[in-house]
């Protein structure tokens, strides 16, 4: 609230302000020792632990937090949920933002990023669980781009472009659709390499599923976190309808991603008892293993239920947070703590500040781009040329 | 948010559709490859390596690398584990020796890039940078390498390393299997500079029958077991040993299953993918569709219905209140009528009796 006050009155000087400001100015210095000293000098990152936090949180949590465009689209579009109409702009930039960024950072983290493009253009290594990752989040971030040029368009006020982009509605989702599937499922593939580096009761031949089905909940909730934090900051740029559906939208989608973390708590013991891993139950991993399971999947399907059945919008937002955290643990239990368990504690990972600090920037740059697009253009409001017209 | 039957069929569809990826067949998988014929591998007998490090010196020599911090000579680095880095393309370990559990005698081992017949790191590299050669190595081209590092997490024996403190041209370092140097006819560093034949270097099913005879040879001396010969699908070093490879850092629950394999359910579950979903995704968007069609359809008979039951009803009332109107005028006229008649009648009793009285 405070924050749309000052913005009123064209302060600059708020405290978030002033954070991002210092933030933006370390990332910067960090940056030019990065690509002028190489990795070694602002990472932990060692022969055996060659991924750290830029992969773990940067790229996965990165683009399972950014699904939030594939399924509200998905909702909206092919599954006929016109209610929720609303919500499919402002999750369709979080989604473009969020893979943009996930693009920016892994320009930190390989040791020759001006190369990216070669696997595409010299040499393609299909056999590569990476090169699918790789193909697919260009092709979406490309998708997701064309699906948000209206909102620019009616910006600019470019009629004629703007409806020739809405027309491809149709086949822009069912095409981001395909592509999520794809490169959501094969960032949990990646690991199915390394079975006797990620601890048993994490790896599974399931993983791509467990990744593309916990996007889903990653992305409802996402939807769901991002909207609290809007009605926060950006109310008075929120429109009548938007306004009025978000309680739907809340229930609604709260509702979705219950029955999906139903499913997903359901696929994660199935896939413990084929392995038949039980017995790790009583070890410390498997302690860890159930805090994740218990605590951070079937405690939110839950309470998302309870939210529901009480329209309880308050529980729900909660809840979503609640949920975005067990993604960002769950990924970070795969990529960082349950990799490498097999080593001993001193050869071990643990990221260096300047590593967490590169992260920390990444978000705050998110964070503005977004501010600076929903404050000048139509995301959480109809035009009013467009109004109804879609 | 209500659930229709259509509907739940559709999720029902999409949840069936996805557990495809979880699954690992491969139509192809029934061949095994076996490494090109007449590669070449190279024997490590643990038993008869001494620690010297002579291996590590002729290895450091031909590959050019940097000089190591202590010399080759110092036998202190033997105090701690070691693995291969991006300055070090072998190391020699010393592990206590089961059988006396003590350092008396140690065992040495040589650690090297162990030249998978189908590497994790080949088929891991999005761009190709990594090939077995028919000549058994696994050969790494810098030229094309972008530094993701999924060969380093890929790798099963943990090998590769990489130039972390290079900014502009980093690139991963491993054993070369001194390829070049094969090509030229001559041996490998290592092999060349051993100096107690703890290395022999041949033709890999010439080299798998040397190491049968010896364990064949000498029960006495070695475990049977050849460690290469088939984990993850089988190795061009091949080592034998006279204690358990688990006490000595080698990883025995590798399995069998080359690396490939592992990633190659997931990759058959592309073209899957990329052909179904568009078929499900527009069917259920067609489903929604129509239902939303039927149910404006039905809306519009539901109110077409409604109009006509109240016209209906209209019209039964108008014609019901006309026949009362109608009735009510008769009833009106009749007593009107007989009021009349009355009236007349009266009137005529009047005057008659009227009349009567003036004629009296």
């Amino acid at each position: 609230m405070s924050e749309k006050t000052l913005s009123v009155n064209k302060t600059l000087l708020t405290p978030f302000n002033i954070f991002a400001g210092i933030v933006l100015v370390i990332g910067f210095f960090i940056t030019v020792l990065r690509f002028t000293k190489g990795l070694g000098a602002v990472t932990n990152l060692s022969d055996n632990n060659p991924w750290g936090l830029w992969i773990g949180f940067d790229l996965l949590c990165g683009v399972s937090l950014a699904a939030g465009g594939f399924v509200t689209s998905a909702a909206v579009y092919i599954f006929g949920m016109k209610r929720y109409h609303s919500a499919v702009r402002p999750a369709i930039l979080t989604g473009f933002l969020g893979y943009a960024l996930v693009v920016f950072a892994l320009n930190y983290d390989v040791g020759r990023p001006w190369r990216l493009p070669y696997p595409f253009i010299i040499q393609q290594g299909t056999t590569s669980l990476l090169f699918e990752v790789g193909a697919c989040v260009a092709l979406y971030l490309t998708v997701l781009f064309i699906e948000f040029t209206p909102a620019v368009l009616e910006w600019l006020g470019l009629k004629k472009a703007r409806n020739l982009v809405v027309r491809l509605t149709m086949l822009l989702t069912i095409f981001g659709v395909v592509l999520s599937t794809l490169h959501q499922s094969s960032l949990g593939a990646l690991y199915l390499i390394a079975p006797s580096k990620l601890h048993p009761l994490w790896y599974s031949t399931y993983l791509p599923v467990y990744f593309f089905v916990s996007s889903i909940i990653a992305g409802l909730s996402m939807v769901l976190f991002e909207s609290t934090l809007s009605h926060h900051y950006f109310e008075d740029k929120m429109d009548e309808t938007h306004l009025k559906e978000n309680t739907g939208v809340t229930l609604g989608f709260g509702k979705a991603a219950s029955l999906v973390l139903a499913g997903y708590f359901t696929i994660k013991i199935v896939g413990l008892a084929i392995s038949n891993n039980w017995h790790y139950l009583t070890t410390g991993y498997g302690a860890w293993f159930l805090l994740e399971l218990l605590g951070f999947v079937a405690l939110p399907c839950f309470l998302y239920a309870v939210g529901v059945r009480d329209k309880n919008v308050k529980l729900i937002r909660w809840t979503a947070l609640l949920t975005v955290l067990g993604i960002v643990l769950n990924r970070l239990n795969i990529s960082l703590i349950a990799f490498n368990w097999q080593l001993p504690s001193s050869e071990r990972y643990f990221p260096h500040w300047m590593e967490i600090m590169v992260s920390v920037f990444i978000v705050v740059v998110g964070i503005l781009v977004f501010r600076f697009i929903v404050t000048k253009m139509p995301i959480l409001y109809e035009h009013p040329d467009y109004k109804g017209n879609h | 948010m209500s659930l229709t039957r259509r509907r739940f069929l559709g999720w029902i569809g999409a949840a069936g559709a996805s557990t495809v990826l979880g699954s690992s067949a491969d139509a192809s998988s029934t061949v095994h490859f076996k490494g090109y014929a007449d590669s070449f591998a190279i024997l490590h007998d643990i038993t008869l390596c001494v620690g010297c490090r002579a291996c590590e010196t002729a290895c450091n020599k031909v590959n050019e690398l940097p000089p190591p911090d202590l010399p080759f000579k110092d036998l202190t680095v033997l105090n701690q584990k070691r693995r291969t880095t991006a300055k070090a393309f072998t190391v020699v370990n010393r592990f206590e020796n089961a059988k006396t559990g003590s350092l008396s005698p140690a065992v040495f081992v040589k650690k090297q890039c162990n030249h998978c017949l189908e590497p994790a790191c080949a088929s891991a590299c999005f761009v190709k940078a990594f090939k077995k050669t028919p000549e058994g190595a696994v050969s790494y081209d810098h030229s094309v390498c972008v530094g993701c590092r999924y060969c380093m997490v890929a790798c099963p024996f943990e090998i590769p390393s990489y130039e972390y403190d290079n900014a502009f041209s980093p690139r991963v370092m491993k054993c070369t299997m001194c390829h070049p140097r094969i090509l030229q006819g001559q041996l490998p560093g290592c092999v060349e500079a051993c100096p107690k034949e703890a290395i022999s270097f041949g033709k890999r099913k010439d080299i798998l029958n040397i190491a049968r005879e010896r364990i064949k040879k000498h029960p006495e001396r070695y475990l049977d077991h050849i460690y290469g010969e088939t984990e993850m699908g089988g190795t061009s070093w091949l080592y034998i040993s006279g204690v358990p490879f688990e006490q000595i850092g080698m990883r025995e629950d590798l399995g069998i299953t080359p690396a490939p394999e592992l990633t190659s359910g997931a990759l058959g579950a592309v073209p899957i993918v990329v052909g179904l979903w568009p078929v499900l995704l527009t069917g259920i968007y067609a489903i929604s569709q129509r239902k939303e069609k039927v149910s404006a359809e039905e809306q519009a008979l539901a109110v077409a219905e409604a109009v006509e039951k109240t016209q209906a009803l209209a019209k039964q009332k108008l014609t019901g209140e006309l026949e009362k109107a109608k009735k009510d005028a008769l009833k009106d006229k009749d007593s009107a009528i007989k009021q009349a008649v009355k009236k007349a009648l009266d009137d005529a009793a009047a005057a008659i009796v009227k009349q009567e009285a003036s004629n009296v």
